[in-house]
């Protein structure tokens, strides 16, 4: 165990530049790559992939380095994706005379200030499911934050009476697509006489977020606070001992954590053009979890592999499911649909089984595990 | 003042079925430390597998009460075989590992067992077949369905199982030393495997009855009823304080008695500006006010912090 971990470090740690130029180039023309091979479908599958990977590192910051497992993490995805709605579509000005008249040219806010008001919104949503629950610990912690994130969804779908305001289960529509100063990013463009098409547009944008928010995480892992996070984890008493100020830390943990969402929201917001409740359910807070949990909690290289994993997968099934059997069978058995799912269960049982800490744990947790089954033997 | 009575009797009526999930949840947990998320799909499965028989043995004219009881017959050692074999694969290899590893499996565990139930039953929403009398009876005032009845009865009854089979057997009190201390439970001889089969079938057991009570008190079963179900059942387990059964029963009659009272007047109290459809919230808000003050749930014991 480990050892692919610590190839890469030592990758890292001599930091080769032709590699580092390799994967950049990799990185940038892979959509395209993605596009021509695959078709324009996988090129979403790929943008998705990176908003998922945003929120698990966000998730991976409190359940993953302050170990306070949050089941209701979505909730902060849906504040920033609501928040950017609503400040960029004609909803609000359709409901409210008073807005209209004070933005007569119509709701467009800009994407640099929606996204930090969108981190600043969910970090404050963060402290507020934060503070009540500060006492709590473990399971207790996972069902309160699992109801905190059910009241927003139901918020957001019950608040269209007596004043409309999310508009409820019909989601918010025509939201506008992301613009950066004079470049739209939902149609095609003509860069340097190459016709570059939104989907990969949005692919650049989330990939830069992805690498500043790694860039972020592994600033924080090194930090003060990242040290003082890990010692909560595995032992509140002790790190509390050793002049840790616990509440102020923890509730630092849930702020971040909850405004990585925020940034994720307003891009998927942007992204989809359209928010409903829907998109924000407690499966969805699941399968962040999920992605944390089966990459390997609290290590970011595992965290990523694990989001790319569980966003890749149920795609890949849901393509090959119909032509597999067809060869195999000569027919299709099973409902393509039904098979997916269940090929994708299957896949998590079998991951966590072999791989109890995840796929690629983090070295302090791998010889944890290792101790402790030593102790069990 | 009828309306009161009545959403009482809802309200008891619905508690009932969550404290029957709840106290499968709570059992697990005060055993092996672990929320079996995959115990709503047990209840499921149990409705299914009871309509499953039932269908079989349309035909036959025997009485509908009949058929009721041999479909109970089939799904509960059925349950019970899924909820200990589900303990066999997904978690028993998992019970050194780190403390979210089975809570993954569990959701893998969950979403298999909906799929095979599609993939045999389909996604549609069966009718449950009227087993019981329909006519209401009059109670003040207030109308309480004999399936309502035949609830709170079945419920109480079982309960009252557990309790004697949790107190004065052999086995209950293998299953109380090993929630107290596994690692001394064993060096006293009690098995401590066997006695987490038993807990996961006796809960199971437990479930596949919920399943049938609440599929026959909506007349409808579906292949994602156990998620909802389990999710609420879970939140009465805490707020009465997991590991704990009374919790888990005070737990569940509580949830189910704020949902009914909350749905049924919060939305006159404010004017029509919460609903019915706020009813969720209620129920999450009373839960976090709870955790707040008390926060080991109602009824459970402070305990010191593991490490």
């Amino acid at each position: 165990m480990g050892q692919p971990g610590k190839n890469i470090m030592i990758q890292i740690n001599k930091k080769p530049w032709w590699g580092v130029v390799l994967v950049a180039v990799a990185l940038a023309v892979l959509p395209f790559i993605t596009g021509a091979a695959f078709g324009p479908a996988w090129v979403r599958v790929l943008d998705f992939a990176l908003l998922y990977v945003l929120l698990s590192l966000g998730l991976n910051i409190v359940v993953g380095y302050a170990g306070l497992l949050d089941l209701g993490y979505v909730a902060f995805y849906a504040v920033g994706a609501y928040l950017y709605a609503l400040a960029s579509s004609p909803h609000l000005i359709q409901n409210f005379p008073a807005i209209a008249a004070l933005f007569p040219a119509g709701l467009h806010g800009p994407i640099w200030l929606l996204l930090p008001a969108g981190a600043l919104l969910a970090g404050v949503f963060g402290v507020l499911l934060g503070a009540p629950t500060l006492r709590l610990r473990g399971d207790y912690l996972a069902i309160v934050t699992l109801g905190f994130g059910e009241i927003v969804r139901i918020f957001m779908n019950n608040l269209y009476r007596p004043v409309n305001i999310t508009n409820g289960a019909q989601g918010i529509t025509q939201i506008d697509g992301i613009h950066i100063g004079s470049l739209a990013l939902d149609r095609t463009q003509n860069i340097l006489g190459l016709a570059v098409p939104s989907l990969h547009l949005y692919y650049y944008l989330f990939l830069a977020l992805v690498l500043l928010i790694i860039v972020v995480s592994v600033r924080l892992e090194d930090s003060r606070i990242g040290r003082a996070w890990v010692a909560i984890r595995e032992d509140e008493v002790a790190a509390k001992a050793c002049g840790i100020n616990t509440r102020n830390v923890k509730l630092l943990a849930f702020a971040m954590g909850a405004s990585f969402g925020g940034v994720a929201g307003g891009l998927f917001a942007g992204f989809q053009q359209f928010v409903s409740p829907e998109s924000f359910q407690l499966i969805d807070s699941i399968m962040i979890l999920a992605m944390v949990v089966l990459g390997g909690m609290g290590h970011i290289p595992g965290v990523i592999l694990g989001s790319l994993l569980l966003t890749g997968l149920p795609e890949l099934f849901r393509y090959s499911a119909t032509p597999v059997q067809q060869m195999l069978f000569g027919k299709v058995l099973i409902d393509p649909e039904t098979l997916r799912m269940l090929l994708f269960g299957l896949t998590l049982v079998v991951v966590m089984l072999y791989r109890p800490a995840g796929l690629w744990p983090e070295k302090r947790r791998s010889r944890e595990l290792e101790q402790k089954r030593g102790e069990a033997a | 003042m009828e309306t009161l009575l009545q959403q009482i009797i809802n309200g008891i009526v619905l508690g009932a079925v969550y404290a029957l999930v709840a106290l499968g949840y709570t059992m697990v947990y005060g055993i092996l430390g672990l929320i079996n998320f995959a115990h709503g799909e047990v209840v499921m499965v149990g409705a299914m597998v009871t309509l499953a028989v039932i269908k079989l043995l349309a035909g036959t004219g025997l009485p509908l009460v009949v058929q009721l009881l041999i479909g109970l017959a089939v799904s509960i050692p059925a349950c019970m075989a899924l909820g200990a074999g589900i303990e066999r694969v997904a978690y028993r290899p998992l019970r050194n590992a780190p403390r979210l590893a089975p809570l993954i499996t569990a959701i893998g565990v969950s979403i298999i067992l909906q799929y095979l139930v599609v993939l045999v039953w389909g996604r549609t929403y069966h009718p449950y077949p009227e087993l019981l009398p329909t006519t209401p009876f009059d109670l003040a005032g207030a109308r309480i369905s004999p399936a309502q009845v035949a609830i709170i009865f079945f419920s109480a009854l079982v309960m009252a199982g557990l309790l004697w089979l949790v107190h004065h057997t052999r086995l209950g009190r293998a299953m109380r030393a090993t929630a107290e201390n596994p690692v001394v439970a064993r060096l006293m001889g009690v098995n401590v495997n066997h006695v987490v089969t038993m807990t996961f079938a006796i809960g199971s057991a437990l479930g596949a009855v919920a399943g049938v009570l609440v599929s026959i008190n909506y007349s409808v079963a579906h292949y994602q009823m156990g998620f909802i179900l389990g999710l609420k059942a879970f939140t009465a387990a805490v707020l009465g304080g997991i590991g704990n059964l009374g919790g888990a029963m005070v737990g569940g009659l509580l949830l189910g008695l704020i949902e009914a009272l909350g749905s049924g007047y919060v939305g006159d109290l404010t004017g029509g500006l919460f609903g019915s459809n706020y009813r969720d919230v209620f129920a999450f808000l009373v839960l976090i006010v709870v955790l707040i003050f008390r926060p080991s749930g109602l009824l459970g014991e402070r305990v010191a912090e593991r490490a």
